[in-house]
C-alpha cells in the first residue's frame, strides 16, 4: 500500500511514521506528479491557511479532485480536516471543499484551551483512544452521507464519508496506530465498513488497480 | 481533560513545521503575513531592526497592541517577554497569547535565571546557539526552539553559524557511546536525560526553527537545508521594499527548499530586500546573541 502525505507544511514526519509503522509505503507530495500511483493521501495537521494557499499555487485542488473521484482514499487531521470540508465557518479561504461538512476552526479555543482526552471511539473498541486537540476544528454539521464516528460534547470530531475520512485531533502524536490502521484498511479493496452499509458495491483487487488515480501535470 | 501537557505544547509546534512565522507590529501588517501563508506571526511593537536602532530598554509590547493583532488573524500569535520576566509571561498568557518567545531581542530583566516555563499553560519557545543552550532551554520547559542568529540585521551568517554549531553537536552525540554523554553532558552543560534523547532520536526533542538574520527566500531555504524544521522571519519582511511579495516567496522557498527551479522562481522581483549590517560593526555588548546562558 502506497500513502502519501501532502508535505506543504505542518505535521508531516509524523504521519509518515505511522504509515510506515502500518506496513504503508510512506512518501511525501510536494508536486501533483507525486499524487500518481497513491492508493491513499494524508493531509496533514499544520495552519489550513498556509496549506491551503501553498495547495492553491501548486495546482493541487484540481488534481486532488481528480484523484479523489477516481478512487483515492484521502485523511484529513485537524487542518487536513478543515481542507476537506465544503463549508468553514466564517471564512472564505482557499480549500478542497469536497467532504459535505460544516466546519468550525479554533472551535475550542486557542492554545491555552488546546487539550488531550480520553475518546470513547466505538468503532475502535472499548480501549479509548488517547486523542490530543490543538486549536483543533470539530465538524458542526454533516450531510447525510457522512457517517459520525466519534463525538466530544455533542461535537462531531470524527467523521467518514465514502473513501474520505477527517479527525480534528491529531492520532500521529500518539503512539496509538488505531486510526491509521482504520484508514489503511479502508485503502484496501476489502474494506466492508461506511460503503458497504450505504450500498455501494465494495470492489476487488484487480478492479481498484484499475482505479488508482490518474493524475496529470497541472 | 488535561490542558498545557508536554504533547499539547509541543505539538503546536509540530504543526508549526515547515512554515515561516512572521514579525508583525500592526493588525494590518498581521493580515499580510496570513494571507501570505505565515503560520504564525510574532506580535511586537517594534521589529528587532527598530529595536536595535531605538537602543534603551525594549519590554513586552502593549497588550492593546497584541489583542489587536489577535483580533485581526485567525492563525496562532506569539509575542516576546523578556529573559527571565515571569511577570510579562503571565501577562502574555492571560491574554491568550498562543506561544511565548523568552526573547534576547528585549532587554534581559534577570542576568541569572531564565522563566521557569513548565509552570505556565501557554507554550515557549527560546533561542539558543548550541546545543547545550538548547537543552538548558528545554530543561526549563520550552517546548519549542529556535536559533538565535543576530536579529535586526538582515544577515544569515550568525544564524548559520549557530545551526551549523547544534547539527554538529547532535550528529556527535548520536554516534557517542552512551558511556561518554555523562561527561558531554557536563562538557555542554546540558541534562543528561534530555543528552540521552537527542541520541536516541537522531535531533532534539522539540521542534528546532531559525531565526535571526533571515532576509531572502534563499536564506530560509539554506537554512531548511541545514536542517531546521521551519523559519522566522523578524525584520526581513516589513523592511523589505515590497512586504506582501517577500513574504510569499519565502513561504513558498520554506516549502520547496530543496527545489532550486521554484528558488529561482519565487526569488524574482522581489524589490530592496532590507539592508542588512556587517555583524564586525557590531561590538560584543550590543549583540542580541549573547544575552541568556
Amino acid at each position: 500500500m502506497r500513502v502519501g502525505v501532502l508535505a506543504m507544511q505542518g505535521a508531516v514526519r509524523e504521519h509518515l511514521d505511522a504509515l510506515r509503522r502500518c506496513g504503508c509505503e510512506a512518501v511525501t507530495v510536494k508536486r501533483v506528479e507525486q499524487l500518481k500511483d497513491l492508493h491513499g493521501l494524508i493531509i496533514p495537521g499544520g495552519e489550513s491557511t498556509t496549506i491551503g494557499e501553498l495547495m492553491r499555487e501548486y495546482g493541487f485542488f484540481p488534481a486532488i479532485k481528480q484523484a479523489a473521484e477516481n478512487g483515492l482514499g484521502i485523511y484529513g487531521t485537524c487542518a487536513g480536516m478543515i481542507l476537506l470540508a465544503k463549508e468553514i465557518r466564517d471564512s472564505d479561504q482557499p480549500r478542497l471543499g469536497i467532504m459535505d461538512v460544516v466546519v468550525r476552526r479554533n472551535a475550542f479555543g486557542r492554545q491555552r484551551e488546546s487539550f488531550e482526552i480520553d475518546l470513547d471511539i466505538p468503532l475502535l473498541g472499548e480501549h479509548p483512544f488517547r486523542a490530543v486537540f490543538i486549536r483543533a476544528p470539530y465538524i458542526e454539521s454533516a450531510g447525510p452521507a457522512v457517517e459520525v464516528l466519534a463525538s466530544l460534547g455533542g461535537k462531531i470530531v470524527l467523521a467518514r464519508e465514502g473513501r474520505l475520512l477527517a479527525s480534528a485531533f491529531h492520532p500521529e502524536l500518539t503512539d496509538d496506530l488505531r486510526i491509521h490502521q482504520y484508514f489503511v484498511q479502508m485503502l484496501s479493496a476489502q474494506d466492508t465498513g461506511a460503503i458497504a452499509k450505504r450500498g455501494t458495491p465494495s470492489r476487488s483487487e484487480s478492479e481498484h488497480e484499475e482505479e488508482r488515480p490518474e493524475v496529470g501535470t497541472a | 481533560m488535561e490542558r498545557g501537557t508536554w504533547r499539547v505544547k509541543k505539538g503546536l509546534a509540530e504543526m508549526l513545521k515547515g512554515g515561516v512565522i512572521m514579525d508583525v507590529t500592526t493588525p494590518e501588517q498581521a493580515v499580510i503575513a496570513e494571507k501570505a501563508g505565515a503560520v504564525a506571526v510574532m506580535a511586537l511593537e517594534r521589529v528587532p531592526a527598530d529595536i536595535r536602532a531605538a537602543g534603551g530598554v525594549a519590554r513586552m509590547a502593549d497588550p492593546t497592541r497584541i489583542l489587536e493583532i489577535m483580533d485581526a488573524v485567525s492563525i496562532p500569535v506569539m509575542a516576546k517577554v523578556r529573559i527571565g520576566h515571569f511577570v510579562e509571561a503571565q501577562i502574555l498568557e492571560a491574554l491568550g497569547v498562543d506561544y511565548i518567545d523568552e526573547s534576547e531581542v528585549l532587554t534581559p530583566a534577570d542576568e541569572m535565571y531564565h522563566i521557569n516555563k513548565h509552570a505556565f499553560t501557554v507554550p515557549f519557545v527560546c533561542g539558543a546557539r548550541n546545543l547545550g543552550e538548547a537543552l538548558r532551554r528545554i530543561g526549563e520547559g520550552a517546548a519549542m526552539i529556535r536559533t538565535k542568529g543576530e536579529p535586526g540585521t538582515g544577515n544569515v551568517v550568525e544564524a548559520v553559524r549557530h545551526m551549523r554549531i547544534m547539527m554538529d553537536e547532535i550528529r556527535k552525540v548520536t554516534s557517542m557511546p552512551e558511556e561518554e554523554l555523562m561527561s558531554e553532558a557536563k562538557r555542554l552543560g546540558a541534562p543528561y536525560e534530555l543528552l540521552l534523547e537527542v541520541k536516541k532520536l537522531g535531533r532534539l526533542p522539540v521542534v528546532n526553527f531559525a531565526a535571526g538574520g533571515i532576509a531572502t527566500p534563499a536564506d530560509a531555504a539554506l537554512m531548511m537545508q541545514l536542517g531546521c524544521d521551519g523559519i522566522f522571519v523578524g525584520s526581513g519582511i516589513f523592511k523589505s521594499q515590497n512586504p506582501e511579495a517577500r513574504a510569499t516567496a519565502i513561504v513558498r522557498a520554506t516549502t520547496h527548499y530543496d527545489d532550486p527551479q521554484v528558488l529561482a522562481e519565487v526569488s524574482k522581483d522581489l524589490g530592496e530586500a532590507m539592508p542588512g549590517i556587517e555583524i564586525a560593526t557590531i561590538t560584543q555588548a550590543e549583540r542580541m546573541q549573547e544575552r541568556g546562558w
